[in-house]
């Protein structure tokens, strides 16, 4: 791996000054024959790799009227340019949206436009060549499809689908990205992207009942292929196994035990992710989904809960009835599916959930959207759900909440640097220097604010902010679950934390006079 | 592919140092991983990589962080379980590089 620099955090976000080819050739491990054979492709360069990579561009453009129009609608107008996270971090003007993008548009114009086919020149037209090609593999690699800068194009160009055309044509041609196949083989083999074994979940899973039990009194219980619970749970498989995903995990478990739903893991689908939707190939999307409706008719369930994960929230909210529906056989009197959060959300609103907050009065919080759950769905019944919910959720866990600067949340909010099938060591350059942004917004609150600690809903985010963190000068534990922080202060009804409180509440009825200065 | 000097033999890894054939691996195998990475490989480090063997045989995974830090809580105190003082022993971490240098396969995913 390339030794680089880690960009410093500048006191005012300006737009970069240009580096040309800063970034060129930076590029993930390209995927093995082994993986890419099961998954539809060819795993090596085809002889006739130029006539396969332009009719897979004719297949897409006539599939998906959306990149057709995406293709011909940019009107340079500069609106981008500085929008990208990998584009600040990098310099690289291929990392500009319509640069990365242009990569692409130019080979569709040489070949699917008339002034393109006779005038090249004109129109900046190029033909196909494997310098293009490698070009594409490199820098549709540098994109986390986190729509930042769509939000901010006036003809709505959506940048993600761009990427995820030019990486499925690629994968046509033998150049995919090995991170992303790797993981889409075993989640079709074994059921999760770890890899992670029935024995070995349940393992987990019966741990996870002991420690809490420990720690609470309380039996939760955390099913795995139990037939006839309420709802099936899914959650990224990095939940079961990384800090603090797990954490969150257990707030899940607690919540659902208070709310009185019965819930398992499938261990045949147990994993949330979807990396169809990176890779941008709806056959595979669709057969990842497809395992969450076999798991949900197989074990029985009324409702789907979905854990916290950024883009497998997308895929379900946005599109899972179409790929794998239609849920006629679930409990209609719930959303289909519905987000851990808006549980949690509910019953808080309802006040059945009893919270101590002073449990996490050791932290200052803030939140990082996630790209996919900020930008592509939605929680709850009201617009901007996705943003209050999550909010809501955490000042009802805590004391002490701040928000990062405006122009970093919300629908703007920055990615973390780890999306879209970039969550990968062969990208680290890329993931460090994409960080950059959400780095600096939560230096300024640190500094300002006194925030210690990060709170994310999205599986990859956490791993990303672990990794990143130390990087730029922050403890890599600094980034928390939502869901953790329920955990730690969610009073569940005959715990020992609500013996304490109550107990403690009796026996202070004659408080002492206590200093208040 | 690329391979490392194992005892006179050459073993076969893959583009990040991970052992492609799993049987391969022998103690030397981590000694001359951890030398690539300049890791003096203690009984401490060993503890961990014993472990991380013996749980894979188990269940054909690497263990979670948490099952990892409670065992070594469990056998080399408190103080010792959390993933710092794994960072520590394995600065790229411990899922990762304890894994590398135990012969196991590197865990994938959002991790």
């Amino acid at each position: 791996m390339a030794d680089f620099e880690t960009p410093k955090i500048r006191e005012y976000p300006v737009v970069p000054i240009i580096k040309e080819g800063a970034m060129e050739g930076t590029s993930p491990f390209v995927s093995r024959p082994e993986f890419d054979n099961k998954l539809g492709y060819p795993g090596e360069l085809p002889e006739d790799w130029k006539d396969k990579a332009l009719a897979k561009m004719g297949d897409l453009l006539s599939r998906y009227r959306s990149l057709q129009v995406f293709m011909d609608s940019c009107i340079k107008c500069g609106a981008c340019t500085d929008k990208c996270h990998y584009f600040i971090g990098t310099q690289d003007p291929k990392n500009m949206p319509v640069g990365r993008q242009d990569l692409l548009r130019k080979v569709y114009r040489r070949y699917f436009t008339f002034a393109g086919k006779y005038f090249p020149k004109l129109v900046g037209a190029v033909d196909l060549t494997e310098e293009v090609l490698d070009d594409w593999f490199s820098y549709y690699h540098q994109c986390s499809e986190c729509r930042r800068c769509t939000v901010f194009c006036p003809m709505g160009i959506d940048t993600a689908e761009v990427t995820m055309a030019a990486r499925e044509i690629l994968a046509h041609v033998g150049k995919a990205s090995k991170y992303s196949n790797e993981i889409l083989t075993k989640v079709d083999r074994i059921g999760n992207n770890l890899g992670l074994p029935g024995p070995a979940l349940k393992g987990i899973l019966e741990d996870l009942e002991e420690e809490i039990e420990e720690d609470t009194g309380v039996a939760v219980k955390f099913n795995m292929d139990a037939e006839g619970c309420d709802a099936l749970l899914m959650t990224p498989s990095a939940d079961f196994f990384a800090e603090p995903h797990i954490d969150g995990l257990i707030g899940y478990g607690k919540v659902l035990h208070e709310a009185g739903i019965t819930w398992t893991v499938s261990s045949k689908a147990s994993e949330a992710a979807n990396f169809g939707l990176f890779i941008g190939s709806y056959e595979n999307m669709q057969k990842v989904s497809m395992r969450i409706r076999e798991a949900a008719i197989d074990l029985k369930v009324k409702r789907i809960i979905f854990g916290e994960c950024g883009h497998a929230w997308r895929v379900a909210y946005s599109f899972l009835n179409t790929l794998a529906g239609p849920f006629d056989f679930l409990d209609q009197n719930y959303p289909i599916p519905q987000h851990i959060l808006e549980v949690t959300h509910g019953m808080l609103e309802r006040n059945e959930l009893r919270m101590n907050k002073e449990e996490n009065d050791h932290m200052t919080l803030t939140f990082h959207d996630s790209c996919n759950i900020a930008r592509a769905s939605r929680m709850g019944d009201q617009p901007g759900g996705q943003f209050e919910i999550p909010r809501a959720v955490i000042k009802a866990a805590c004391n002490n909440y701040v928000d990062m600067d405006p122009s970093t949340t919300h629908e703007v909010t920055f990615c973390c640097g780890g999306g879209g099938g970039t969550l990968t060591d062969d990208l680290m350059e890329v993931r460090v220097k994409g960080a950059l942004p959400r780095m600096e917004a939560l230096r300024q609150v640190t500094d300002e604010n006194g925030v210690t600690n990060v709170a994310a809903i999205c599986a990859i985010c956490k791993s990303q902010f672990t990794k990143m963190l130390p990087y730029y000068g922050f403890e890599m534990d600094a980034i928390v679950s939502v869901h953790q922080l329920v955990s730690s202060a969610i009073v569940m009804k005959g715990s020992e934390q609500e013996q304490e409180l109550d107990g403690a509440g009796d026996e202070d009825n004659s408080a002492p006079e206590t200093d208040t200065d | 592919m690329a391979t490392i000097s194992v005892e006179g033999k050459d073993i076969e890894v893959d583009e990040e140092g991970y052992l492609v054939t799993l049987a391969d691996w022998v103690p030397e195998v981590a000694k001359v991983m951890s030398e690539i990475d300049e890791i003096e490989l203690t009984d401490e480090h060993w503890d961990i990589l014993n472990f991380l063997r013996e749980y894979y045989e188990e269940y054909q995974i690497a263990p979670a962080v948490r099952v990892l830090t409670k065992a070594v809580a469990k056998k080399l105190g408190k103080d010792k379980g959390n993933s710092k003082y794994l960072y520590q022993l394995f600065p790229y971490g411990p899922g990762k590089q304890a894994c590398k240098f135990a012969g196991l396969p590197k865990p994938t995913g959002c991790v």
